[in-house]
């Protein structure tokens, strides 16, 4: 736990002056604050640039930023240095995966409070914010893994994230694209917020956000046994 | 005194290239141990081989006792490497760097200010490691491997591109930590770094261990002139027999008082290198 809690440490220090990667941890929320309060278009869903631009941030923010620390880490060779002094891989991920975690729910905190949720309401988005993140920085630790270098992983992660961030607005438009999209967590993720106001969760919402993390298990699983982490 | 590292018959193939062959030696605790040879002979694989970064396809290295391929976060945290590729946070301050792994290796903060002192980088702990020269940064590396009083230190190519001020400092930095007992396994193509440092040098060439033992034993080996080279105030030089045969001819020369210097012909290690292989160290 103490290897964990300093590579948090680090990882928090490190962010605060990686402008590339601090970017997308303020980039949506901040876009949310402003379009929210600036544009309001008659027969517009409620909330809808916050359901919006929180699903577009669960799809893009976690999943690039945790791929571009870890191919950041190899391609400078601190992870191989790290992984030859008293760390395990597990402690690693953790360390870094909660930083990226704990950064990203203050952002989803930004867009919640754009929401003007009642409590209940906001634990509720809060939530699902939270499992989505999850699910994100699965697949981006998985491309992070598998990347040698930077680039390597940019041009993985951006197909990648363009799918998870865009689908569900896409799928307002299309319904060939709205049969397809409804597999993926982002969409889940974007019908469950839909739904936040009537706290209600419906379980295939739920069962298909699971199913998305047991399968981006596999490819992470397989990219560590293949790569490793140095 | 038992033995840190061992190699026994070490090989290391890459792409169908022997890159290691039957690479052998045992190293004392305490002792500085140099890997002499040029580019591409096979040191950081070795060093690789050595710390469990890479698994090698025949032989035994061994670490403390324990087989490489199989040492433990534990055992790792008993050996310090500094790579030539730094490793070190880029973003970070030169404190912050250290902080890290003082963290990860449980050592008291206190031991950072020590540590910066001692390789005249505290004035700078508050700068980004971005903002560092090379030499800072070889400096704050190997502060960094220094960080968990290491059983075995070892250094790729420590001070590589480095002024020789920077070289003398680290130098007198490993000198330092030999005294406290730690074993340093160094890999370098500087021939004088390998005499003035190392207890037992090996040179390598062509992933073949070609000759091993003591810097000065081995350029005693090679002195096949076994000459002494007298140079005169005048500028001229000349070579005399290293035999009772000289004695009257030098004799003279000291009571004309013509004598500027005598030296040995012993040759130096590159030129050892060059006899053994037909080529230099760079």
């Amino acid at each position: 736990m103490r290897n964990v809690t300093a590579i948090f440490k680090k990882q928090l220090k490190d962010t605060i002056q990686n402008k590339t990667v601090l970017i997308q941890f303020i980039m949506f929320p901040l876009l949310t604050l402003v379009m929210n309060r600036t544009i309001a278009i008659e027969g517009m869903p409620e909330n809808f640039f916050v359901n919006l631009f929180a699903t577009m941030y669960i799809g893009m923010a976690p999943l690039t930023s945790i791929a571009a620390v870890i191919a950041e880490e190899k391609e400078k060779n601190t992870l191989r240095v790290l992984m030859m002094s008293n760390v395990k891989p597990y402690e690693y991920l953790l360390g870094i995966g909660s930083c990226i975690w704990f950064a990203c729910m203050l952002g989803a905190a930004v867009i919640c409070a754009a929401g003007g949720f009642a409590l209940r309401e906001g634990l509720a988005f809060m939530g699902i914010m939270a499992v989505g993140i999850l699910a994100s920085l699965l697949v981006g630790a998985a491309i992070g893994t598998w990347s040698k270098t930077q680039m390597m992983a940019t041009s993985i992660t951006v197909p990648v994230m363009m799918i998870f961030s865009f689908m569900p607005m896409l799928s307002m438009f299309n319904d060939t694209i709205a049969k397809i999209a409804k597999f993926i967590f982002s969409q889940q993720v974007s019908i469950m917020l839909d739904q936040v106001k009537a706290l209600r969760l419906e379980m295939d919402n739920i069962c298909i956000l699971a199913i998305n993390m047991v399968i981006f298990t596999a490819p992470f699983t397989f990219s560590y046994k293949k790569c490793g982490l140095a | 005194m038992s033995d840190a590292i061992t190699a026994k018959d070490l090989s290391v193939t890459f792409a169908g290239k022997q890159v290691l062959k039957n690479i052998a030696f045992a190293i004392q605790e305490g002792e500085i141990w140099g890997l002499l040879g040029p580019s591409g002979a096979g040191k950081t694989t070795l060093v690789k081989v050595l710390t469990g970064q890479l698994k090698q396809d025949g032989g035994y290295a061994g670490l403390l006792g324990k087989d490489t391929r199989e040492l433990r976060a534990s055992e790792h945290g008993q050996i310090g490497i500094m790579m030539d590729n730094f490793g070190l946070y880029d973003r970070l301050s030169v404190y912050n760097n250290l902080s890290f792994y003082a963290d990860i290796y449980q050592v008291s903060h206190d031991r950072i200010a020590d540590i910066l002192k001692s390789i005249d980088l505290y004035e700078a702990r508050n700068t980004a490691v971005s903002k560092l020269s090379k030499g800072m940064k070889n400096r704050l590396s190997l502060a960094r491997a220094l960080m968990n009083h290491p059983k075995i230190l070892f250094l790729d190519e420590p001070t590589s591109g480095l002024d020789p001020a920077t070289t003398r400092e680290i130098h007198a930095i490993l000198r330092e930590e030999k005294k406290k007992g730690t074993t340093i396994f160094l890999t370098t193509h500087n021939m004088f770094e390998a005499e003035s440092l190392c207890d037992h040098i090996a040179l390598l060439s062509e992933g073949n261990i070609i000759e091993n033992g003591a810097p000065a034993d081995i350029c005693r080996k090679y002195n096949h002139l076994n000459k002494l080279q007298v140079t005169l105030k005048g500028g001229e030089m000349i070579l005399v027999e290293n035999n009772g045969t000289s004695a009257l001819r030098i004799k003279e020369y000291l009571e004309k008082e013509l004598i500027q210097a005598i030296h040995s012909t012993e040759p130096t290690l590159e030129s050892v290198f060059l006899e053994l292989t037909g080529k230099g160290l760079d």
